[in-house]
């Protein structure tokens, strides 16, 4: 008994361990990934040979060639032939080397006669996803990193899928050719999930594709790639590749909630609703920067709760929200949520904390300020 | 004999100013030289601080002393600084001191200018610095300053951008006086294919520099109007392109790489044979592949891009052409081994930063040769494994060669010998801590580390240990550097340095000029056979 506690114990232990120090690229989920992890192991084959090839001379050289042991210099100093075979033989090992390297490229390259395809839009700090051709057209949700805050600053443990987790992860069939449409709303970011092999740079205003063809069920995890500014880290992407039927019933589950979740435009709202909506779109949208207290980070980003925004008429506030502000970290909010959580979050911010406007934003006044 | 000669004239001419306006008024290039060094010197433990932070912050996952805004910032001011505050200036530096000497001329070619393009440094140096306490902050878009993630920083990005045109105007300036100097000053006889090595790669960086600084000086300009003036060069909503700032920015960027390599080759390339006691294996090879690298170096910007969605045959292209450099530097390398090749060798501490430069550098090259294949790339580009990649040519690299330029030629600058025994413990602390700090890191690049992250994933957790452990061990031992330094030079201890205190040295500073160099040194030409 006490054995197998122990037994298991250490099991768990090196698991941990192991976890920890992950040290090679993933296990290939795609056939473009496996072509990749063939080539560098190729590569660090041909690397090794050279290694121990030159610094065996260098070392032999340096415990053979020493003035302490008595050798005396020779002095030749050149020989034609010898820099020439030198030249020679590393371009036959690179053409050697870049033949199957090329071979891969025009592999990943192909994007053609996809099965479905998806946009990827990267936002500061999250991705959006609109599945535009296919099984599944028309189904469209942002996806942002789930983690909470307290996992971050270190006020509750850390779980295990600690920063590579997100609210709604990008589902996909199993087997089937998905390309990506990658692009960005507002800076450089980067589509990256390496089990598949893929890493897409996606660009405001230009659309760029990549693609994948996942072997194996199961959740694939990544992150935004290229520093994208302050939550570059806290953007994670997560696909999870499901069977044929579980796809099929998954798209008809979110077919029937986005018909369910579309708010009737003419709804009258009350304060209690909204605010209770707004606290959701808060914690999702704005706590990392004006945190949960809203007192925001002082000197970097500014406080709501008390700010002289809220003296002013909600017009501005809701100007802000919509547009952002340029040259600073708060991003137009205008291009990724609806009418009806912009109204909810702006009434959550007027009425919380210290600040009792007792204003309630209708979400037919934010369709009106978007004109 | 000339030596005793230059000796008796230099009591003649040092009626410089003295105190603080000698440097400030100094037209002298060993003065310039030893002012470039301690700049660089200053700006690398600046760097070095920074680099702390960020380890300090990646030692366990969470966030625990950074806000995420201000972790961005020292990622790229500690790029920003090494880059142009440390490793270059430290270049022109030996440049200042070595390239008169060693072509046998009394001094730089343009001694007023000289005294300009170094004084400009600090003020470059203030701006960067200053812009940590602007609203905003210091520039947290990398060192590459991407657009249109640059177009949305504060006035740090400004300051920031004033900063490098003004390092790109002090480099200009400086490249035209070493390539004046190393063209027209020559001692009689030296002809170009009997210049010592690190003249030849000096002159050819010079030429590197004076083609790309303003091609970089187009792009943050262009940044800047983006900011401020309306235009949309990398705005597409007004017709402009975002990707067209990395085109423009690597084609500076990659041969700003052999800036910061190539003059750490010449130093090398002086250093082995002064230790095997063996001429260089290889001269003109040496010089021809020195050549190539710098041309070759104009045609491979791409490869920092391959994730943008280049067209096919571009993307082939880069690929071609960027592993084509490995062969000029293994040309290099191998000459390297064939002078230490039955050469009779001791290791005193330049000869050990020398080898420790092949074996660690050899290393960045390989992991560059990965790099460069496009589909391996796929993976690595913008993790860890680039971060390692690129330590290991620019600390290991350019920065070890400077250490063994630095103890090579210190008895020469100051008439005195460094403490040998400290310098070892130097090479074999900077050495073991240098691998503990960046050898992991290609390990967390495998497994999709990505860069510039102040948090990360539990996978990471171990490696992440290792590296930041590994990286204090390195920032203190730099301390033990600066005490070496201080020892030999402001404080004058060390036994006497002879003319020629290494018995393989045979360029002209060793053989026609004591130790230390006079200050006015070649009023007469030294005849070279």
């Amino acid at each position: 008994m006490k054995k197998s506690i122990a037994a298991a114990g250490l099991l768990a232990l090196s698991g941990a361990a192991r976890a920890a120090y992950q040290w090679d690229l993933p296990t290939p989920i795609t056939r473009v990934a496996a072509e990749i992890d063939d080539l560098h192991v190729k590569m660090m084959w041909i690397i090794l040979v050279i290694f121990v090839g030159v610094f065996g001379v260098m070392f032999y050289s340096i415990y053979a060639h020493r003035k302490s042991i008595g050798h005396k210099a020779e002095h030749f100093h050149e020989n034609t032939t010898v820099e020439i075979f030198w030249t020679v033989i590393p371009l036959l090992v690179l053409i050697f080397m870049a033949w199957p390297a090329t071979k891969t490229v025009l592999h990943i390259r192909d994007t053609t006669s996809p099965d479905i395809t998806i946009k990827a839009t990267g936002y500061q700090w999250k991705w959006g996803y609109d599945y535009l051709r296919g099984e599944g057209e028309g189904i469209s949700f942002l996806s942002a990193l789930s983690t909470p805050q307290d996992q971050i600053t270190g006020k509750e443990k850390k779980g295990e899928h600690y920063l590579l987790e997100v609210d709604n992860p990008l589902v996909v069939p199993v087997a089937k050719k998905i390309r990506i449409l990658t692009t960005a709303n507002d800076v450089i970011h980067s589509w990256m999930v390496p089990a598949f092999g893929v890493k897409q740079d996606a660009i405001p205003g230009f659309v760029r594709d990549t693609w994948f063809r996942a072997e194996k069920e199961g959740t694939y995890r990544g992150q935004c790639a290229e520093l994208c500014g302050k939550d570059h880290g806290f953007m994670p992407i997560v696909v999870e590749v499901v069977s044929a039927e579980k796809y099929a019933a998954w798209v008809a589950d979110q077919k029937k909630k986005s018909a369910a979740a579309a708010d009737d435009p003419t709804k009258k709202w009350n304060l209690a609703e909204l605010k209770a909506r707004g606290e959701k779109v808060y914690a999702a949208n704005c706590v990392a920067c004006h945190q949960a207290s809203g007192q925001g980070v002082k000197g970097a980003f500014p406080a709501l709760d008390g700010s002289p925004l809220i003296k002013e008429p909600k017009g501005r506030h809701i100007e802000i929200v919509l547009n952002g502000r340029p040259k600073t970290a708060m991003a137009a909010f205008g291009k990724q949520l609806s009418d009806t959580d912009i109204a909810a979050v702006i009434t959550f911010e007027r009425n919380s904390w210290s600040n009792k406007t007792g204003e309630v934003i209708q979400p037919s006044e934010i369709k009106a300020a978007r004109k | 004999m000339s030596a005793v000669i230059d000796h008796g004239h230099a009591h003649d001419h040092e009626h410089h100013p003295s105190g603080i306006m000698r440097w400030i008024t100094t037209t002298n290039h060993k003065d310039i030289g030893t002012l470039y060094l301690w700049f660089s010197f200053t700006m690398f433990l600046v760097g070095g601080i920074l680099a702390l932070g960020i380890r300090a912050e990646l030692f366990q996952p969470g966030l625990q002393f950074w806000h995420p805004e201000f972790f961005n910032q020292l990622t790229s001011m500690h790029g920003l600084i090494m880059v142009f505050g440390a490793i270059m200036p430290a270049f022109v530096g030996f440049a200042n001191w070595q390239v008169p000497m060693m072509i046998g001329a009394p001094d730089m070619a343009f001694a007023r200018m000289n005294n300009w393009s170094f004084w400009l440094l600090p003020v470059a140096a203030t701006l960067l610095v200053v812009s940590f306490f602007v609203p905003g902050g210091a520039v947290a878009a990398g060192w590459t300053i991407y657009a249109p993630l640059s177009t949305q920083m504060g006035p740090g990005m400004d300051l920031g951008i004033f900063a490098l045109h003004i390092m790109g105007a002090s480099s200009i300036m400086g490249s035209i006086n070493i390539i004046t100097t190393i063209l027209n000053m020559r001692a009689p006889g030296m002809t170009l294919m009997k210049m010592p090595l690190f003249v030849w790669t000096w002159l050819i960086t010079a030429y590197l520099l004076i083609a790309v600084m303003p091609v970089l000086a187009g792009a943050v300009t262009m940044v800047l109007t983006d900011r401020h003036f309306g235009t949309s060069f990398f705005n597409a909503a007004g017709g402009g392109d975002p990707v067209m700032f990395q085109h423009i920015f690597w084609f500076f960027g990659h041969p700003e790489v052999y800036i910061m390599i190539l003059p750490g080759f010449g130093i090398i390339s002086q250093v082995i044979p002064a230790f095997a006691r063996k001429p260089l294996f290889g001269y003109s090879s040496m010089v021809y592949a020195t050549a190539s690298i710098a041309i070759l170096s104009f045609i491979v910007w791409a490869h920092h891009m391959f994730t943008v969605g280049m067209p096919t045959a571009g993307v082939l292209f880069f690929m071609y052409a960027t592993v084509l450099i490995a062969v000029p530097t293994g040309v290099k390398v191998f000459n390297w081994l064939a002078t230490m090749w039955r050469g009779s060798m001791t290791f005193e501490t330049p000869m050990l930063f020398a080898v420790g430069f092949i074996f660690v550098f050899t290393m960045g090259g390989f992991t560059g040769l990965i790099l460069a294949i496009m589909p391996i790339d796929i993976q690595l580009q913008d993790t860890y494994y680039v971060v390692a990649h690129f330590h290991y040519v620019l600390v290991a690299g350019s920065l070890f060669s400077l250490f063994a330029g630095f103890y090579f030629w210190v008895p020469k600058w100051t008439g005195r010998m460094y403490d040998e025994t400290l310098g070892k413990w130097h090479f074999w602390l900077s050495m073991i801590f240098f691998n503990i700090t960046f050898f992991p890191m290609h390990f967390l690049g495998l497994a999709g580390m990505p860069r510039r992250i102040p948090d990360y994933a539990l996978q990471f957790a171990g490696f992440n240990e290792i590296a930041s452990i590994g990286a204090f061990g390195f920032g203190l031992s730099q301390l033990l550097f600066l005490w070496i330094i201080l020892k030999v030079t402001v404080l004058g201890r060390g036994e006497k340095a002879g003319a020629k205190p290494w018995e393989g040295a045979d360029t002209l500073e060793w053989t026609h000029l004591a130790s230390p160099a006079p200050y006015h040194s070649f009023h007469e030409q030294p005849v070279v056979k």
